[in-house]
């Protein structure tokens, strides 16, 4: 049997743990149940993927933003994540507005310029808010747990058991595959490494990647050896249940009553 | 590329649960117990290795390695990836929960079917062979991987296929620096530990 590792002091190595969480003091989103967590999110999301009217889409926005505002998150890794996952938005803003237009004037040569796309300013809009809206409540809900308990909930949820235990394994090992590409790194920058645009830096990565690939499979072949030792039996279990609480009911129920809004919102506008 | 939530049409997003959710079936079923370590540490070499970034001229790339999984896993290389992209969402939330099933499908039927095609042709063990092998999984998993997003941005509405374009433009330079690296680093895990590459020859 492993244990499970959902409790700090089980944990011998506090470094090895990263944290999903991101949150900075006492918040909404702290004390809830996981699995109420992340119910709601894939609820919200699902509702979001489907809103195709920008003021809907704003007031879904809206509410997230306040959800992620009280759930107790930091605030600065709040506004930085808020910017990496508008990279792909600036992307579509550049795209989606004009497009590369070929006409062919009457001297015969075709010309290439810049038309603007019927609705692309609008489309690029109303996905600004909502892939805005699914990434403050996807913060808010899952950033406040712990990556071992969002895995357990799933556990919970009906996510095949090989899966859940992949995901267990790849979050304990990701950390150690990290110290130990950062550790060649460091070889390779103290022997004047730099990479350019060469066959060379081509293949000192190369060698980086194959090294990081063999050490990874000789150690999976010990990290099963010592599962077995603790008694493994191809199955991984799961300590520390849950505890279903009246907040989490009362949450569940105020989040369905707001996705029930935003619902009756998009069908009378559409 | 992760595709961001709120974008894709919901047919595509529909579509792209259905491949995951067959990939994953088929990918856990055909893992044994014993090998489940395994998936998941070269998952986690997959979600670090993307976070090395190549030199492209002025610019670079980051590397995806979706071949060079599915040459080593097969049809575990679906769930391998599937858990990368899926904690990059839950810890960092690039990409999405819905968006998932797309992002990872993308990301992964090439690379399943590098692992389904190319790996036989790993047996002869021959270094010239291997290396070229290795490099056309490279290549083909990052071009398909491209197609496919753009196909999904694509399928999404006539509005996308500007980005559609670019998307796939942009993948050019990556597939063939991808394609290099990949043959490379399979040279040298065919010399530094040949059983890596011929155990996995079932």
């Amino acid at each position: 049997m492993v244990e499970a590792p959902d409790k700090a002091a089980t944990c011998p190595a506090p470094v090895a743990r990263s944290r999903g969480n991101v949150s900075s003091g006492p918040g909404l989103c702290l004390s809830l149940d996981p699995r109420a967590k992340l119910l709601c999110a894939l609820a919200f999301c699902l509702l979001a993927s489907g809103l195709n009217s920008r003021p809907v889409a704003g007031v879904a926005l809206g509410l997230s933003l306040v959800l992620a505002l009280v759930s107790g998150l930091d605030l600065l890794v709040l506004c930085r994540r808020t910017l990496a996952v508008n990279v792909f938005v600036v992307l579509l803003w550049v795209f989606l507005p004009f497009h590369l237009a070929v006409d062919e004037p009457l001297t015969g040569l075709a010309s290439l310029h810049l038309a603007p796309t019927p609705g692309g300013l609008g489309l690029a809009w109303l996905i600004t808010l909502k892939a805005n809206a699914a990434f403050f409540v996807l913060i808010a809900l899952l950033g406040t747990s712990e990556a071992e308990e969002v895995f357990h909930a799933m556990a919970h949820m009906y996510v095949p058991a090989k899966l859940v235990t992949v995901f267990f394994l790849f979050h304990r090992y990701v950390h150690v595959i990290g110290q130990e590409r950062a550790a060649l790194t460091t070889a390779m920058r103290i022997r004047c490494f730099k990479a350019r645009t060469d066959v060379h830096t081509y293949r000192s990565y190369a060698y980086l990647v194959g090294m990081l690939l063999a050490r990874s499979l000789d150690r999976a072949g010990r990290v099963y050896q010592a599962m077995r030792c603790r008694g493994y039996r191809n199955r991984f279990w799961l300590l520390d249940h849950f505890h279903w609480r009246l907040r989490d009911t009362v949450f569940c129920s105020l989040f369905a009553l707001a996705l029930a809004i935003l619902t009756a919102l998009h069908w009378s506008l559409s | 590329m992760h595709i961001s939530e709120g974008v894709l049409s919901i047919p595509v997003l529909a579509g792209g649960w259905a491949v995951a959710a067959t990939g994953l079936s088929l990918g856990l079923k055909k893992i044994e117990p014993e090998r489940l370590p395994e998936v998941a540490l070269l998952a986690a070499v997959f979600f670090v290795a993307s976070l090395i970034h190549v030199p492209i001229g002025p610019v670079s790339a980051h590397l995806v390695l979706n071949g060079l999984i599915g040459l080593i896993l097969g049809v575990a290389a679906f769930p391998a990836i599937f858990v990368a992209l899926a904690l990059q969402a839950v810890l960092f939330q690039f990409g999405g929960l819905v968006v998932l099933g797309v992002n990872a499908s993308t990301m992964a039927l090439p690379a399943v079917l590098c692992g389904v095609v190319l790996r036989p042709l790993l047996a002869s063990g021959r270094r010239p062979v291997v290396m070229l092998v290795g490099g056309a999984a490279g290549f083909l998993g990052v071009l398909l991987s491209g197609c496919l997003t753009a196909a999904s941005l694509a399928l999404s509405g006539e509005a996308f296929v500007t980005t559609a374009q670019a998307v796939l433009l942009a993948h050019v330079p990556v597939m063939i620096v991808e394609g290099l690296l990949t043959a490379m680093t399979v040279g040298f895990l065919s010399q530094v530990q040949p059983a890596l590459l011929a155990a996995r020859r079932s």
